[in-house]
């Protein structure tokens, strides 16, 4: 066959896809107009939920789709934090220091990856954690952070707290969309298939041509920013930079937890994964460590007899997985 | 005569693929068979299954009776059936006497011992102390086959034990293993034909995991041997299909 | 200069203990536990409510701790480990990041945030030392944890090259189809070797205690010192555990003169480096040895796959 034949054969989106796609459009816009009508709290957790989304998100790219089970993601949201800081403290304004701090996160993130993307699994897990602490331990050298007490970012303090807000929310909102949408192309293009080949069978994948690691280094980088600039945005809202809290592992885990309840590796999963976290959350939360406790037997509950999640449930039970990864052929040749 | 092995429809695979197509055999007590076919056949797969390492999708398998298709390999052993698998998989950081002892101490008690086994294979008394790893072929198949005795198998299974080896090292693995003529239920897979036919007192010939031809080697010709090792069917079918499988 | 590489060379024995379990995990089970820091933790609080709660001696409580760590390793990889190991690579990792959440979490309801220490319950053993010649003075504490850990450790390697369990042990993981034909119950060797593993890290995390303090949420850094012991030494063999754990021992005291702070991030840097070394140098594959085969299951492409 051609390749213009088999293109011919690969089936439009299904319907079920497109109302869902409509019905993403539709509630954006209305996100878009929500701050105008909705009280400052809502505003701010909701921006903490497109925050969780795009780590979700980010995290689904590393593990889902390029295998790469990352303990250390935390040290992108780190130093994403800690250039953003030492950026504004130049002189940048706060702004553009969100996404220029993450940029700058990803540069390490492409230096590491010579080093950590040709370790196996297991290692490639606390390796990463293992880096993300001592990447904290250099940062917390620098005297403007002082050691453990962190800064703040006095300059956002300048504007006034509704326009912080708004505009925190409506780069989020933006950002989420953007991280989301730019998933979906690359998973549907070429760098989306080659992942696939190489998550089905690295050895058969390589024999075909596919350069794994040039496949997981641009992942790699790119799910980086990802979390770097999510990590940027929540310190945007947060203000004070801590190592302790912007490089805790407790990031990792929370990603964990909502991409393995979503569903791992596809592409509605981690979103449907995060709104259940933001929801237990918000029930939960004030129970503190036991609440902390159950997120964590829940997530020993789910890899052990829902590995594939709450999508996985849906999947089970003879639906099609809605806005799939996967082209499909038509059956007729 | 007894039943030592009883195979009943069994279905083995892996993956999609049925490596072993509903199978059906019977191995008496004391029989000497040699199993025969070409690579891809099934051999070592259905090695593996008597051994219990691979699962049966379908059927069962009985040893004296008694139905041992749910029981996993350490218990097979403990039952009765050792393998002396393709490649001989000797612990290469463990001396020989290790490689031994760990099958001694798991396997079952009886006539086979460290003691006795070095006596039937005396190459080995002197290469107790030397790790695994680092010996010949011939002496590794000597070890191999050893480590299978000593757990006192009834039956016991020896796959591609000439593989690798010189045809001098080959003769004298089968020199060892005559001894244990009658005493023991014995399946081999072997690639030599005519090494397989002098020694065994059956052959069984399979081509793509099904059982083609099974008979006393003077019962068989040439011709049927050929025929059956390539899966050539003479069928109405092939003659109008016009190509023979091989 | 002299006294901090002594004390690094006690500190070692230290991280030797809480490296071998780790160690026991990845070579034998090929299960990578990133909640053995919170089990040393466990045993220590274990020990903890054992010697506050109930009033019982330190030996007596270690008497009592240990097993009950072993008999919940046990446990642990019959209901927990076991089954996510048939999960396929991602599902271990998963599941021991969410016990040890869990663990975390759960200890910090129970016990609180306030740091506990075993030593107050073992008399002057804290701050006493022995001079040597030299005008050196070796802490009695470190000194008899370090004999403690050698014992335990030399132990475990007899246990290991001259008992029938041992050579099973071994058996499993150099190729645990070939054991099974031998007779090796596969699953019950890994359930041995847990138990060991979660006993050691109990021990380690009862050394902890007494050396200085131990909270709930201290496991995952006692992870990462294990974890980086392990790497350094080498994996594979009990004496590269325990070269790894003394090595790891000397980076942080060394660095530990320069400052506190410093003193982690040397131990991270030297476990860098390592790493580094050997990821350029690739492991040889080897004659297939037990050794072997569990560094080839870090630094190559799976030679294994296929194998169960």
């Amino acid at each position: 066959m051609t390749k213009a034949q088999i293109v011919a054969h690969i089936l439009p989106m299904p319907a079920q896809d497109r109302r869902i796609l409509g019905a993403a459009v539709a509630l954006l816009a209305v996100l878009a107009i929500l701050p105008l009508m909705a009280s400052a709290l809502v505003v701010d957790k909701l921006t903490y939920l497109f925050i969780l989304i795009m780590f979700a998100a980010m995290w689904n790219l590393l593990a889902g789709y390029a295998g790469l089970v990352s303990v250390g993601q935390q040290a992108f949201i780190g130093l994403g934090g800690y250039a953003m800081v030492r950026m504004v403290e130049a002189g940048l304004p706060p702004f553009p220091a969100i996404f220029l701090g993450a940029l700058a996160a990803g540069a390490v993130a492409w230096v590491m990856s010579w080093f950590v993307l040709r370790m196996k699994a297991g290692e490639f897990a606390i390796a990463t954690w293992v880096i993300a602490e001592a990447i904290r331990s250099m940062v917390s050298f620098d005297p403007l952070i002082q050691g453990e007490t962190g800064t703040s970012i006095t300059a956002l303090n300048a504007y006034a707290p509704e326009m912080r807000r708004l505009t925190i929310y409506l780069l989020s909102l933006v950002t989420m969309t953007l991280m989301i949408w730019g998933a979906w192309a690359l998973l549907h293009g070429r760098t989306g298939a080659q992942a696939q080949a190489i998550r089905d069978d690295e050895e058969a994948a390589e024999s075909v041509g596919i350069t794994t690691f040039a496949v997981k280094q641009r992942i790699y980088v790119l799910a980086s920013i990802g979390c770097a600039v999510a990590g940027t945005l929540w310190l945007a809202s947060a203000i004070t930079f801590q190592p302790r809290t912007s490089f805790g592992v407790q990031w990792s885990v929370f990603m964990l937890f909502m991409v393995l309840v979503g569903g791992i590796g596809t592409f509605i999963g981690p979103i449907l994964g995060a709104l259940l976290f933001f929801a237990l959350q918000e029930i939960f939360g004030d129970f503190g460590a036991w609440y902390m406790a159950g997120v964590g037997i829940v997530a020993i509950l789910f890899a052990l007899y829902l590995p594939n999640g709450i999508v996985g449930l849906w999947l089970n039970k003879g639906r099609a997985e809605p806005l799939s990864m996967r082209k499909l052929l038509s059956q007729d040749r | 005569m007894t039943a030592a092995l009883e195979l009943n429809q069994i279905v083995g695979r892996h993956g999609q693929l049925q490596a072993i197509k509903g199978m059906t055999l019977r191995i008496d007590k004391g029989e000497v068979a040699a199993i025969i076919g070409a690579n891809g056949a099934g051999k070592t797969t259905l090695m593996r299954m008597i051994a219990g390492l691979h699962p049966c999708a379908e059927g069962s398998i009985a040893l004296f009776g008694s139905d041992v298709t749910a029981m996993p390999a350490h218990g097979r052993l403990k039952a009765g059936i050792a393998l002396s698998p393709e490649g001989r998989r000797l612990f290469g950081d463990m001396t020989v006497q290790e490689n031994l002892m760990i099958a001694a101490e798991n396997g079952r008690r009886g006539d086979w011992n460290l003691a006795s086994v070095c006596d039937a294979f005396s190459q080995i008394t002197p290469l107790l102390a030397r790790p695994a790893g680092g010996l010949s072929g011939g002496q590794r198949q000597a070890v191999a086959i050893a480590r299978a005795l000593i757990a006192n198998p009834d039956v016991l299974l020896l796959d591609e034990v000439s593989l690798g080896l010189s045809p001098v090292a080959v003769d004298g693995v089968y020199q060892s293993l005559e001894t244990l003529r009658g005493a023991m239920t014995m399946i081999l897979v072997e690639q030599d034909l005519t090494r397989a036919m002098k020694f065994a007192g059956r052959v069984i010939c399979m081509a793509e995991g099904v059982l083609e031809l099974d008979g006393a080697p003077k019962d068989l010709t040439r011709a049927q041997i050929t025929d059956a090792y390539f899966g050539i069917h003479k069928t109405a079918d092939t003659a109008a299909g016009g190509a023979a499988h091989a | 200069m002299l006294e901090a590489i002594v004390q690094g060379v006690l500190l070692g024995g230290y991280y030797a203990v809480l490296a071998a379990g780790l160690s026991l995990m990845f070579g034998v089970v090929r299960f990578i536990n990133l909640a053995h820091g919170d089990m040393a933790v466990l045993g220590a609080m274990i020990a903890l409510w054992f010697v506050q709660g109930a009033g019982l001696h330190v030996a007596i409580a270690i008497a009592l701790t240990l097993p009950l760590m072993g008999a919940l390793g046990w446990l642990m990889q019959r209901m927990i480990f076991e089954r996510a190991l048939q999960g396929g690579f991602l599902i271990p990792i998963l599941t021991t990041i969410g016990l040890g959440a869990a663990l975390q979490n759960g200890m910090f309801g129970l016990f609180g945030s306030d740091t506990k220490s075993l030593g107050a319950y073992i008399g002057n053993l804290s701050w006493a030392s022995w001079e040597i010649p030299g005008g050196i003075f070796i802490g009695q504490l470190p000194g008899y944890m370090f004999l403690t850990a050698i014992l335990v450790l030399g132990a475990v390697h007899v246990l290991l090259t001259r008992t029938a369990f041992g050579r099973a042990v071994r058996a499993t993981a150099t190729d645990s189809e070939a054991a099974a034909l031998c007779g090796v119950d596969a699953r019950r060797v890994h359930r041995g070797a847990a138990a060991i593993a979660v006993a050691l890290a109990g021990l380690a995390g009862i050394f902890l205690a007494m050396r200085a303090q131990v909270t709930p949420f201290a496991g995952p850094m006692l992870l990462i010192f294990a974890f980086e012991a392990v790497v350094i030494g080498g994996i594979g063999s009990l004496r590269g555990t325990l070269i790894g754990g003394i090595a790891l021992g000397l980076a942080q005291s060394l660095g530990a003169m320069i400052s506190p702070q410093f003193s982690l991030l040397a131990g991270h840097c030297v476990f860098l480096a390592v790493l580094a070394y050997r990821l350029m140098s690739g492991a040889a594959a080897g004659r297939g040895g037990w050794r072997a085969t569990i560094s080839a299951l870090f630094f190559h492409k799976s030679m294994l796959r296929g194998k169960s």
